[in-house]
């Protein structure tokens, strides 16, 4: 276990009780989840995902508080939270973008937005700007190759072919409160026997 | 291979708004499932179904290329007790993103498809594990899923029939290693995404210790169709030896990228030049990785008259793969390259097995000493030597998967990796 880990073990609530809450309609879907797996322990990823949501972050305190309402050890849900990638163990800005490096996004320019976001926001790669608004990550393939260079916002929306100037609006766009639209990206057709440019059909 | 100008897609055909459930069932689906549950004539039982999927021999989509239906008639007989089908949704392997597609544009063709295998094979619920990144796909998926509940497509007594099933979507957080078939059992566990010693194999002892199968979306989404149009038909198309529709993803130095439902065989020049319209900014073509980033490259000099097919890429030194194919123009860095796809690999190895947790961590230091300018000619043999040591020597594939990048990246373009090097103090050989 890692020196980090111990020192934000030390700054738990004294008394056992985590400092966080689950709102009584979370707990009753949790009761919901639960009911969709035989075992209990199977609910460890998704209400890490809830309490992620609700907090931001899934830090020690929030991982007892994970333990306690599934009466699971903290050790296992510890073990669990720091196994995956997407988990925050520590509280992060309030937009985290995640600039996806991997094979096709470094062949196709992923590199260079990370540096161009690098110099725009002041920041080095893993690190949060001063006003708390963004974190800037290096992220492994988030399967989105043939739409390079991408990044991923909080967990959430992609945005893809990304330039200088769409970064600009991106972050315009995340600073003004809105977030940036899910991008349908049709599949190109290739049969000669059909008018229509695109496969797919649409999202509706 | 002639006839893929006027291929017309099946898995995910130009029909507008299929993504909703009216639309789709007006198009013939569902009508797959109705038949399996209802035509007693041409389906007298579940057996029936796994030796029609077997016979189609759809070689599973997701990189193992292993028949579908024969991985099915492993499931022992059922006891009355839980079984599970385990869907592969994890697409993680650099170069794929094939599958999302599926969620998005046709999810009812895969979750048909999930819903006929647990007939086939008397489970009693599917767990449809998807990344943990493709949260807008989980959400799509979520509205489809809950829609099929609405009009008895999934839950109790489906079609009016006897057969019960039920469908959970498993949303994971973050691991390639998820991908491996026993890790994703572990993570929809509830655990870290270890994978598991085999024997026992998941068909025996799966998800909590109950017979499993775990499949691919896209080889799931191809059930549908052999059942409507029976085996022979999914064996018309493409190659004998690897049949069927395949989703190519086709990223890189191409200009125009992207997802494409052809024939299985496609030649990989025609992918190139015509499918994907030529490499960009009219540079020439330097070398592809077929299948995803652990399929090992290929020289442009090799892709003349190469074909898209297991037999055939594997008659070439490397494999199928996800069909996650990646294209680089001449100006590419090799050896840069190749540290990249070994920073993944070490970023992603979980870390259980000696030979891969440390294995990785050495590639991409010593390939990081290479890209700067401070390897040595011996830093390239030290390479091909810890290969050889990660081969093989590991519960699951991720260490070759690690270790083959670098073993032909080095081998194939030999001349670019010692141009970076200072010669060695100790003459080699």
């Amino acid at each position: 276990m890692s020196q980090k880990s111990s020192d934000n073990g030390a700054s738990l609530s004294q008394n056992g009780t985590s400092a966080y809450k689950f709102t009584k309609e979370q707990l009753a879907e949790i009761e919901v989840l639960k009911t969709k797996y035989p075992e209990v322990q199977a609910v460890t990823l998704p209400v890490l995902w809830m309490a992620q949501d609700t907090f931001g972050h899934v830090d020690p305190e929030v991982q007892r508080l994970v333990a306690q309402t599934l009466d699971l050890p903290e050790s296992h849900v510890h073990g669990v939270a720091e196994f995956y990638t997407q988990y925050f163990k520590e509280p992060k800005g309030k937009h985290v973008l995640d600039v996806c490096t991997c094979l096709s996004c470094h062949l196709c320019g992923g590199m260079d937005i990370l540096g161009y976001l690098e110099n725009k926001l002041g920041i080095k790669a893993g690190e949060t700007t001063p006003d708390g608004q963004f974190t800037l990550q290096e992220a492994e393939c988030l399967g989105a190759c043939g739409y390079a260079p991408m990044m991923q916002i909080t967990n959430d929306v992609y945005v893809n072919h990304l330039t200088p100037e769409k970064v600009d609006r991106v972050l315009d766009q995340l600073a003004s409160g809105q977030t940036p639209d899910f991008e349908s990206i049709p599949m190109p057709l290739v049969s000669t026997t059909s008018n229509n440019k695109a496969a797919g059909g649409s999202d509706e | 291979m002639s006839d893929w100008r006027t291929y017309e897609p099946v898995l995910i055909p130009n029909i507008a708004g299929l993504n909703r459930l009216e639309t789709y069932r007006k198009h013939g689906g569902y009508d797959a499932l109705h038949a399996v549950l209802h035509d007693q004539n041409t389906w007298p039982d579940p057996a029936s179904v796994v030796q029609e999927v077997k016979e189609a021999n759809i070689r599973g989509r997701g990189g193992a290329g292993f028949n579908a239906g024969l991985k099915w008639s492993f499931m022992p007989p059922a006891d009355g007790r839980p079984r599970y089908l385990a869907c592969n949704g994890d697409e993680s392997e650099p170069g794929t993103f094939k599958d999302r597609k599926i969620f998005e544009y046709n999810p009812f063709l895969f979750i048909e498809g999930a819903t006929i295998a647990a007939y086939a094979m008397s489970i009693t619920t599917i767990y449809v594990y998807i990344r943990g990144e493709y949260r807008s796909w989980i959400h799509k998926m979520e509205k489809a899923v809950s829609d099929a509940y609405d009009a008895g497509l999934l839950g109790q007594n489906i079609l009016g029939s006897d057969f019960s099933v039920d469908l959970v979507l498993h949303s994971g957080a973050g691991a390639y290693i998820c991908g491996e078939e026993t890790s994703l059992l572990e993570s929809l566990e509830g655990k870290r995404g270890y994978p598991r010693v085999k024997p026992p194999f998941p068909s025996q002892r799966g998800l909590w210790g109950r017979p499993t199968t775990i499949n691919n979306i896209e080889t799931l989404s191809n059930v549908p169709g052999v059942i409507r149009n029976g085996a022979d038909w999914f064996k018309s198309i493409g190659v004998d030896s690897h049949p069927g529709p395949i989703l190519y993803g086709i990223s890189g130095h191409v200009n125009r990228p992207g997802v494409y439902e052809l024939p299985s065989g496609m030649p990989v020049m025609t992918l190139i030049e015509e499918v994907a319209q030529g490499m960009r900014n009219g540079k020439k073509l330097k070398a592809i990785i077929p299948g995803g980033s652990s399929t090992p490259i290929l020289p442009a000099k090799d892709l003349e008259d190469l074909t898209m097919d297991a037999d055939a890429l594997r008659g070439a030194g490397s494999m199928m793969g996800t069909a996650g194919m990646v294209v680089m123009d001449e100006d590419t860095d090799i050896v840069e390259t190749l540290w990249r796809i070994s920073k993944f690999y070490h970023h992603e190895s979980c870390g259980q097995c000696t030979p891969c947790r440390e294995g990785t961590g050495w590639l991409e230091k010593i390939l990081e000493k290479v890209v700067t300018g401070q390897g040595t000619t011996r830093d390239l043999d030290l390479l091909l030597d810890i290969t050889s040591q990660m081969e093989g020597r590991t519960i699951c594939a991720l260490a070759d998967a690690a270790a083959w990048p670098v073993r032909y990246t080095i081998s194939r373009f030999r001349d670019e990796f010692e141009a970076r090097c200072k010669p060695s103090l100790i003459p080699v050989g």
